[in-house]
């Protein structure tokens, strides 16, 4: 996976430039070869290879020993070579460990990425299919929204959450009960995704072929039919897209769980966990390595098994031609 | 403690599984809600049936939005024409535009502006840049996936997580005893007898945070504008090809022009994400040493040193910078939903 020396691309030989009219595979193969060129290979070499260093570093380093890692580089972990895992045991194990950190981050992470897709995708149908007078001003308000940074949200919300919304003394939704529980950090992921979700999931979606919705409505399907049996499966590369993209995000969070997951370390995610192990002014330097690469695996799990889909969804609406 | 592990171990996975339990039952609760939802509606036919789907569809969206966006928005604006000091102060009372005043005179927020301002200029300049590059050279080359998920990877990492790494790298240790960090390292090497304690000294330090968003940032360039390019006919470029187009003129004639849109999607993506920038200055030196930014600043304000109209009116001023390009994106999404 992290590797510091990413294999070399044989340059082939340039060619004569092409004059005559090409066959298409042919003319492929000749603007191939164009991008194909030695100077090309070495950027993208050097590239590759600054951008794995640092987490290379992190890598070699989670598994030396406290001594040896607090005095020497982890370059030298080649010359002298000790590798161990008290480290990572120490780390999953000792003082809280980091097990449970490693759940709560899971229980957060997975509704806070269901449970917007299902919301977004219905806005984003209903945006591009189900068109009203004002469903234009509806998605570009939704659009801006973006903008609206999560501090500026925090305390509202958190105000909601405990006692409800109010216009003067009239209560207009009560309180939900929902203070320090799971269902309120949930619930904000959902809400602060919402902008990004429905814009991406909405390119995608307004881009399925009308014919195919027009024909399930002669046949007299209703608006939810078609949702469910037509457009959600159609859209899966869109949705994968924006899961990986959310469940990144929420993984990667500290804001929000800081600020809503209470102050019991029990119900701290991952990387709450980790920022108090920074925090530590050199308590537990030597756990920070493993402490941080424990945090980085699971997300790259996930982006690795579903990077393929990345791409597609995310770009629909977005290439001209 | 040997003996005792085994135990907390026990205690440790016993309130695993009731937290994974609680998510099942939470995801599944929704998805039967929704099932239910749609069961009844769908038996709703004719006239009712296209606002009930408007209903249904848009409703949970816009409550969401309304309540954990809109209106947070509009209280923070209104607090910030205010003198309130801590959470839940109830004698306030409004000062116009003091605060605003104060932000733009004050030395010290000033350089903070001034500091968010070139990491929204220089951030998605430099990954955008270098992912465009590399989207460019890796385009149509062989063994390409290798490199691009080497330069990926950083993305899927946490802004945390990315802080702990790159301290690995800004490590300074007296230059007469071995190293720890990397660049002192490189740089000694190199023949700079005494390098600077990188992470206090300014305005360096600034750049080198920005160096870790970069980092983050590039990979999310690559992969999208890699994509944007793919998606160009061979045929297209063969032509211009044919017609004496090559290298830096085929990028700028060709297919730059044709990825114009995604350029700006992802230009406003990373500089929104960069407007957000928090966990990277907060983790590595919490603002001090000349570091801080609005975002951090203004966590600051309202949680920490109890400046909470000041922290508002920051967070309005963070809106404000970012609003001319999102007017950019509206201006140009309407044309293409007016052409579809």
């Amino acid at each position: 996976m992290t590797s510091s020396t990413p294999p070399m691309v044989a340059a082939p030989m340039p060619e004569p430039e092409a004059t005559v009219p090409l066959s298409r595979t042919e003319s492929i193969k000749a603007v191939r070869r164009t991008f194909t060129n030695p100077i090309a290979t070495a950027v993208v070499v050097a590239i590759s290879v600054l951008w794995t260093v640092p987490t290379f570093g992190l890598l070699v380093n989670s598994f030396r020993s406290k001594e040896s890692a607090a005095t020497t580089g982890w370059w030298e972990a080649f010359v002298h070579p000790s590798f161990g895992l008290t480290t990572y045991r120490e780390v999953l194990f000792d003082n809280g460990g980091t097990i449970l950190p490693l759940v709560n981050s899971l229980a957060i992470t997975i509704p806070g990425t269901i449970i917007p897709i299902f919301i977004a995708s219905m806005a984003a149908y209903s945006l591009a299919w189900v068109r009203f007078k004002g469903s234009d001003l509806i998605f570009f308000g939704l659009f801006a929204l973006q903008v609206v940074p999560l501090q500026m949200a925090l305390v509202p919300l958190q105000r909601f959450f405990v006692s409800g919304a109010h216009l003067g003394s009239f209560t207009v939704i009560p309180a939900l009960g929902l203070n320090g529980t799971l269902a309120e950090i949930w619930i904000s992921h959902t809400m602060f995704s919402m902008p990004l979700a429905v814009f991406l999931l909405h390119n995608f979606i307004a881009q399925l072929p009308s014919s195919l919705i027009e024909a399930a409505r002669v046949d007299g399907a209703s608006h939810l039919r078609i949702f469910r049996s037509i457009v959600l499966p159609l859209s899966m590369p869109a949705v994968a897209s924006f899961a990986i993209f959310q469940f990144l995000w929420v993984w990667n969070d500290l804001l929000v769980a800081k600020t809503f997951g209470g102050t019991d370390p029990s119900g701290q995610p991952i990387t709450a966990r980790l920022q108090n192990l920074v925090g530590n002014f050199g308590a537990h330097q030597e756990l920070l390595a493993p402490g941080g690469f424990i945090s980085i695996v699971i997300p790259l799990i996930v982006f690795l098994s579903l990077q393929r889909f990345f791409v597609r969804g995310l770009l629909a609406g977005s290439v001209k031609g | 403690m040997a003996v005792d592990q085994p135990l907390i171990l026990a205690g440790t996975l016993s309130e695993a599984a009731g937290k994974l339990l609680s998510v099942v039952e939470a995801v599944g609760g929704f998805l039967a809600i929704l099932l239910v939802v749609f069961f009844i509606a769908g038996r709703v036919t004719g006239r009712f049936e296209k606002p009930l789907t408007v209903v249904i569809c848009l409703g949970p969206a816009l409550v969401l939005v309304i309540i954990g966006l809109v209106v947070p928005a509009v209280t923070t604006f209104v607090t910030s024409l205010k003198n309130q000091q801590f959470l839940g102060q109830r004698d306030t009372k409004y000062i116009g535009f003091r605060n605003y005043t104060f932000d733009l005179t004050d030395p010290s927020t000033q350089g903070v502006l001034i500091r968010t301002l070139l990491w929204l200029i220089i951030v998605p300049a430099a990954a955008v840049f270098i992912g465009l590059l590399v989207a460019l050279l890796l385009d149509r080359m062989k063994y390409s996936s290798i490199p691009k998920t080497l330069i990926f990877l950083p993305t899927a990492i946490s802004f945390v997580g990315a802080s702990v790494i790159w301290s690995y790298v800004y490590n300074y240790i007296d230059p007469v005893q071995p190293q720890t960090g990397l660049l002192s390292q490189i740089v000694i090497a190199l023949g700079w007898r005494n390098p600077p304690n990188w992470l206090i000294t300014s305005p360096l330090n600034t750049y080198l945070e920005m160096v870790i968003m970069i980092w983050i940032q590039a990979g999310f360039a690559m992969v999208v504008l890699g994509a944007a390019l793919r998606a160009i006919p061979d045929e297209i470029l063969e032509a211009a090809r044919m017609d004496g187009a090559s290298g830096i003129r085929l990028f700028r004639t060709i297919q730059i022009p044709m990825i114009r849109n995604t350029l700006v999607v992802v230009v406003t993506t990373v500089m929104i994400i960069t407007l957000k920038v928090f966990d990277i200055v907060a983790t590595l030196n919490n603002g001090n040493f000349n570091t801080d930014v609005l975002a951090r600043l203004m966590y600051g304000d309202m949680f920490v040193t109890s400046q909470v109209s000041r922290g508002s009116s920051l967070a309005v001023l963070l809106f404000l910078f970012v609003l001319p390009l999102v007017i950019y994106n509206v201006v140009q999404l309407r044309k293409e939903r007016a052409t579809r």
